[in-house]
C-alpha cells in the first residue's frame, strides 16, 4: 500500500541496460511507469488502447504496446525504450534514416514507429511470416509491402507511411521490389 | 528596428533570388529531427514536475439537457482524490479557430453527448481516473433533442451572406447539351492528431505557465485568459513541440483552462491530458456534408452553369460552419452559378475546423460530379478539366495571382501514364481484382495573416530567430532557419529558430495553410532589417553586400561576420500583414491528383495501388518537408475515400466510434509509395517571398481521385463517401 491507500507493487526492471526499482500502484501501465515514475518520456501515449502503437517499447526483444500491459507485470523483464536505441550525435541507423527520409512530421509516433521497426527487421530476419508473405514455409524477404504490413500497428496521422518505408528499406538494406 | 510590410501591391522583387547560401528550397533535413527520433522532444505532458497532480475530465452522458448535481462525495473518500473542479469557467468545447475569446462556458447546461463537466484530480493519474469513472451525476436529460441534420424538426440556418446567384442556372440546366444533377454525401471526419490534448498548468503568485498542445499560441493566450478571467500578460504557453494538430489545436481546449483552476486551487501544478476518447467527444469534429452538385455544360464540355448547395451542422451558437463551397466560385468556368449553404442546428459533438475545412469534402464532390460529366459528355476528365479552366475569377471578375492547374493535369497525366486509361469502366481485370484510373484537380485559396519575429544576428555571428509560431509538424523549424541562413548567409548549422513561447513575438501561428509563408515573410523581413545595419556598418549600398558562409562581401572585401560585429550584436523585427493585395487578387494553390485502384470483385474491397500528386504552392521553402506535407494530405484522402467516417447514435447523436479501433485512420499497408510532384511557381502578389500555403492543399480533392478510380474499375459510382466494402459490392 501507498501512503494513499492503493496497494503498490515493487517491481525490477532493466531498462535499457540500468537497473530501476519502481514502487507504484499496481494499476500503473508500463507506459505510465516510464513516462510518468521513470522520466522516459521518449514512448508516446496516443490511444492508451493498444490501437495507435505509439507506446511501442521491446520487451526482452520484442514490439509490445507499453500502455496494454501493468509494469508489475514485467518484474525482471529487460525493456529498451526509443532512448535505449540511440542519442542525438549517436543515432542508430534506423534512427537517421528516419531524419534523412523525413519518416516524420510532428515527430508524436516516432519513437514507436522506431521501436516497432528494429524489432520487425529481426523478426523478418527469424524468417517470422506476415499476412503478406507468398509461401508461410519460406523465408519472407524485406520488401516495401512486407514492411507496410507489419508496421501497420503503427498509426502516423501526419503520414509518413513512405517516408517510413524507405528509411527501414535503407536501413536495413532490403530492396524496392 | 522593426521592418514593415503590409501586402496592398504585389512585390515584383524575387529577393531571395538575389541571395547566394543556396539553402532555400534545398531538401534539408528537419533541425529538430534528431531529437524526435532519440524521443528527446519534449512535447506538452513531458516535463512533469515532483508534486505535480493529474486530472482527468469528466464528460456528460446525456446529449441534452441540465446536469443537476454532481455528487462529489461519491469520490472524496478514495485514496488520493484532491479536488473535483465544476467550476463555472470550465469550458464547453474548444474556441474555434482564431477567435481570440473564451468559446461557451457552462457545464450545468448540457449541449452533446461527452460535453466536459467537471474535472477530478489526484496525486497520481490512476487515482484521477478511477476517481472521474466512478463521481455520480444527476443529469436531467431533455425529452426532445434533434441530433440528425436530416431529422425534419432540425432548425435549418440558411445565412443571407452565404448565398450567390448569377445568371440563370435552371435555364442553364435545360439548354446545356450534358448535365449532371446529382447528391453527394460526406461523414463527419476527426483531425486525429497522434498527440492528445494536454496540457501541464502552474502557477507562480498570479501568472500562470501553460505547457500545452496548441497550434496558434498568440490566440490561445488570449483564449485562456480571457476564460480565467484574467490578464492577457499574466499567461504564458509553452508549445515548442506538437504532436500533430490538423486543426483540431487551433483554440483553447477544455483540459487547459481546467488544468489552470486546478493548480490554483490547489497550489500544485496540475497536468491534464485528454483520452483519447475525450479527443473524439470533446475536440471540434469536421461537419457531415450533405451536398447537391449542378452541372451544365455545352456539347464540348464547356461549362455554363455551376451550382453547389450545401446542407452542414454544428450547435446552435457556434459560429463556424464548414465552408464547402470555398473553391467552387473560382475553379471553374460558367455563367450562370449559384451557390447555397445551410446550416442544420443539431447536439452532436460541434463541428470546427478539420486539415482544409471547405475544400476537403466540397472539392472532392465537385470533382466526383466532375468525373461523372466526363462519363456523361464522352470527353476525358482531364481534358475536360482542361476546357474550364478560367481566364479570370469568374465570380469576382479579378485576374488570377498565378494559375498552374493546366500545367499541374498535363504534368500529372503524362507521369502517370493516364493515355493507358480505358475510359469504359470495368474492363481491366487481374483475376479477382479489377483496376482502375481515376484523377481529380485540387485548389485551396491562399491567405496571409498577420505575423512578428524576431532575428538576432548574435556576436559570434550566428543567427537566433525567435517567435511564438509553432511546428505541428509542419516544418517551421527547418524553413524558417532555412529563411535566416540564406537572408544572412550562414550555414544551417548557425542558425537556431526558437518557437512555441508566448514571451517571442507573436506569429500566425498554425492553421490555414498560411504558417510558414506569413511568419517566414516576418523572418525575411527581419532579416531584411539586419542587412541594412550591416550596410550601415560597412557603409554600402544593400544591392552591394553579399552574405555567404558567415562572411560578408562587398567589392573585394571579405569579412567574418563576428569580426565585422566586433562584440556587438544586431537584432531586428519584421511584422507582415495582409492588404488589398487578396481582394485585387484572386489567391490560390492548385494541382492534381491521379490515382490507380484495385477493387476486389468478391468482396468490394479497394486498395490503392499508386497514386501521384502534382502541385504548384509559389516557392517552396524545403523541398523535402513540402512533400512530406503533400503525402500527408493526400493520406488524409485516402481515408476520406475509403475508410473514415464519424458514426453517431441516431437517438442521442454519441459518436459510436470513438477510438482508433473504430474509426478507421489509413495505416500504412493502406497507402502506396505515393508520387509527388512539386510544380515550380513563383506568386508576387502573395508575399515577398512568393511562397504560399501547402499543408492542405494535398487534401482539398484526393478523395475523389480514388473513388473516380473506384467507378472507372467497377462501374460502381459512390456518392456517399466512404467507399466502404458494403457500397461498392452492392453496385456490382
Amino acid at each position: 500500500m501507498n501512503a494513499a491507500g492503493n496497494p503498490t507493487a515493487q517491481t525490477q526492471l532493466a531498462i535499457n541496460g540500468r537497473d530501476y526499482r519502481l514502487d507504484a500502484d499496481t494499476r500503473t501501465t508500463l507506459l505510465d511507469a516510464l513516462r510518468t515514475h521513470l522520466g522516459l518520456t521518449g514512448s508516446k501515449k496516443g490511444c492508451d488502447h493498444g490501437q495507435c502503437g505509439a507506446c511501442t517499447v521491446l520487451v526482452n526483444g520484442r514490439r509490445v504496446n507499453s500502455c496494454l500491459t501493468l509494469a508489475c507485470m514485467h518484474d525482471g523483464d529487460e525493456i529498451v525504450t526509443i532512448e535505449g536505441l540511440g542519442k542525438p550525435g549517436q543515432l542508430s541507423p534506423l534512427q537517421e534514416a528516419f531524419v534523412r527520409h523525413d519518416g516524420f512530421q510532428c515527430g508524436y509516433c516516432t519513437p514507436g514507429q522506431i521501436c516497432s521497426a528494429t524489432a520487425m527487421i529481426e523478426e523478418i530476419a527469424a524468417g517470422w511470416p506476415s499476412h503478406v508473405t507468398d509461401d508461410g514455409t519460406g523465408k519472407p524477404q524485406l520488401t516495401v509491402e512486407e514492411i507496410s504490413e507489419r508496421m501497420s500497428g503503427n498509426l502516423c496521422r501526419c503520414a509518413a507511411y513512405p517516408n517510413i518505408v524507405d528509411a527501414i528499406l535503407e536501413a536495413a538494406g532490403g530492396k524496392r521490389a | 528596428m522593426t521592418l514593415h510590410l503590409k501586402m496592398d501591391e504585389p512585390v515584383d522583387r524575387d529577393r531571395l533570388e538575389d541571395m547566394v547560401q543556396g539553402v532555400i528550397g534545398e531538401p534539408i533535413d528537419r533541425p529538430e529531427g534528431e531529437l524526435k527520433v532519440t524521443g528527446r522532444a519534449p512535447y506538452a505532458m513531458e516535463q512533469l514536475p515532483e508534486n505535480c497532480h493529474h486530472g482527468v475530465l469528466v464528460r456528460s452522458t446525456i446529449s441534452k439537457g441540465r446536469l443537476a448535481d454532481l455528487d462529489k462525495t461519491t469520490i472524496e473518500a478514495l485514496p488520493g482524490i484532491r479536488l473535483v473542479v465544476t467550476d463555472r469557467r470550465l469550458l464547453r468545447n474548444p474556441a474555434q479557430g482564431m477567435a481570440g475569446e473564451a468559446p461557451v462556458q457552462e457545464t450545468d447546461n448540457i449541449h452533446f453527448f461527452g460535453q466536459p463537466v467537471a474535472l477530478v484530480v489526484a496525486e497520481t493519474f490512476e487515482q484521477a481516473r478511477h476517481g472521474a469513472q466512478r463521481i455520480v451525476q444527476q443529469l436531467q436529460a431533455d425529452t426532445k433533442v434533434v441530433v440528425n441534420p436530416d431529422d425534419p424538426e432540425a432548425e435549418i440556418e440558411t445565412p443571407r451572406k452565404k448565398q450567390a446567384s448569377t445568371g440563370d442556372l435552371d435555364k442553364a440546366m435545360r439548354e446545356a447539351a450534358f448535365t449532371v444533377d446529382q447528391h453527394y454525401t460526406t461523414p463527419g471526419h476527426v483531425s486525429a492528431a497522434m498527440e492528445p490534448h494536454a496540457s501541464l498548468a502552474s502557477w507562480d503568485g498570479d501568472s500562470l505557465t501553460l505547457h500545452g498542445s496548441y497550434q496558434m499560441l498568440r490566440f490561445n493566450r488570449a483564449e485562456l485568459a480571457d476564460a480565467l478571467g484574467i490578464d492577457e500578460d499574466k499567461v504564458r504557453i509553452l508549445a515548442p513541440y506538437v504532436g500533430g494538430g490538423f486543426g483540431s489545436k487551433l483554440g483553447i481546449a477544455p483540459e487547459a483552462v481546467a488544468a489552470a483552476i486546478a493548480s490554483k486551487e490547489l497550489g500544485v501544478p496540475v497536468a491534464v491530458a485528454m483520452t483519447r476518447q475525450n479527443v473524439f467527444e470533446m475536440v471540434l469534429r469536421r461537419s457531415e456534408t450533405s451536398q447537391r452538385i449542378r452541372l451544365a455544360a455545352d456539347k464540348e464540355g464547356r461549362l455554363i452553369g455551376i451550382g453547389h448547395e450545401a446542407l452542414v451542422s454544428n450547435l446552435p451558437d457556434e459560429s463556424f460552419s464548414e465552408p464547402v463551397t470555398q473553391a467552387t466560385p473560382f475553379l471553374y468556368r460558367g455563367e450562370n452559378r449559384l451557390i447555397g449553404h445551410r446550416i442544420a442546428r443539431i447536439h452532436r459533438t460541434p463541428a470546427g475546423s478539420v486539415r482544409a475545412p471547405g475544400e476537403a469534402v466540397g472539392l472532392t464532390a465537385l470533382e466526383i460530379a466532375l468525373d461523372e460529366l466526363a462519363e456523361v459528355s464522352g470527353i476525358d476528365p482531364v481534358e475536360l478539366r482542361l476546357r474550364n479552366i478560367p481566364e479570370e475569377d469568374p465570380s469576382q471578375g479579378i485576374p488570377f495571382s498565378s494559375h498552374t492547374l493546366a500545367e499541374a493535369l498535363t504534368t500529372g497525366a503524362e507521369r502517370f501514364g493516364w493515355e493507358s486509361r480505358d475510359p469504359k469502366p470495368g474492363t481491366v481485370r487481374e483475376g479477382e481484382w479489377m483496376i482502375g484510373l481515376g484523377m481529380a484537380s485540387a485548389a485551396r485559396v491562399n491567405m496571409l495573416i498577420e505575423s512578428k519575429a524576431r532575428v538576432t544576428l548574435t556576436s559570434e555571428g550566428r543567427a537566433v530567430v525567435e517567435t511564438d509560431m509553432t511546428d505541428i509538424g509542419t516544418g517551421t523549424y527547418a524553413v524558417l532557419s532555412q529563411l535566416a541562413a540564406e537572408m544572412l548567409g550562414l550555414p544551417m548549422t548557425e542558425v537556431e529558430t526558437r518557437l512555441g513561447d508566448t514571451g517571442l513575438p507573436p506569429a500566425s501561428g498554425s492553421g490555414g495553410s498560411f504558417g510558414a509563408a506569413s511568419n517566414g515573410t516576418a523572418v525575411f523581413l527581419a532579416c531584411e532589417e539586419i542587412r541594412r545595419q550591416i550596410c550601415e556598418k560597412l557603409t554600402c549600398e544593400p544591392d552591394d553586400l553579399t552574405l555567404k558562409d558567415g562572411h560578408a562581401i562587398v567589392g573585394n572585401r571579405r569579412v567574418p561576420l563576428a569580426e565585422m560585429l566586433d562584440g556587438a550584436e544586431l537584432s531586428a523585427e519584421g511584422h507582415t500583414e495582409p492588404g488589398d493585395a487578396e481582394d485585387k487578387v484572386r489567391q490560390a494553390t492548385y494541382g492534381s491528383y491521379f490515382a490507380e485502384v484495385a477493387v476486389n470483385a468478391v468482396t468490394g474491397e479497394t486498395r490503392v495501388r499508386r497514386m501521384l500528386g502534382v502541385f504548384a504552392a509559389g516557392r517552396i521553402l524545403n523541398a523535402k518537408t513540402a512533400r512530406s506535407q503533400c503525402l500527408g494530405g493526400m493520406t488524409f484522402g485516402i481515408g476520406m475515400a475509403l475508410t473514415e467516417e464519424l458514426l453517431h447514435d441516431k437517438r442521442d447523436g454519441h459518436i459510436v466510434n470513438r477510438d482508433f479501433a473504430e474509426y478507421h485512420l489509413p495505416v500504412n499497408a493502406d497507402v502506396p509509395q505515393i508520387d509527388i510532384v512539386l510544380l515550380e511557381e513563383r506568386d508576387r502578389w502573395a508575399n515577398p517571398l512568393q511562397a504560399k500555403g501547402i499543408g492542405e492543399l494535398g487534401i482539398c480533392g484526393a478523395a475523389a481521385a480514388v473513388v473516380n478510380a473506384v467507378h472507372n474499375a467497377t462501374g460502381v459510382r459512390v456518392r456517399d463517401l466512404p467507399a466502404t466494402l458494403d457500397k461498392v459490392i452492392g453496385g456490382l
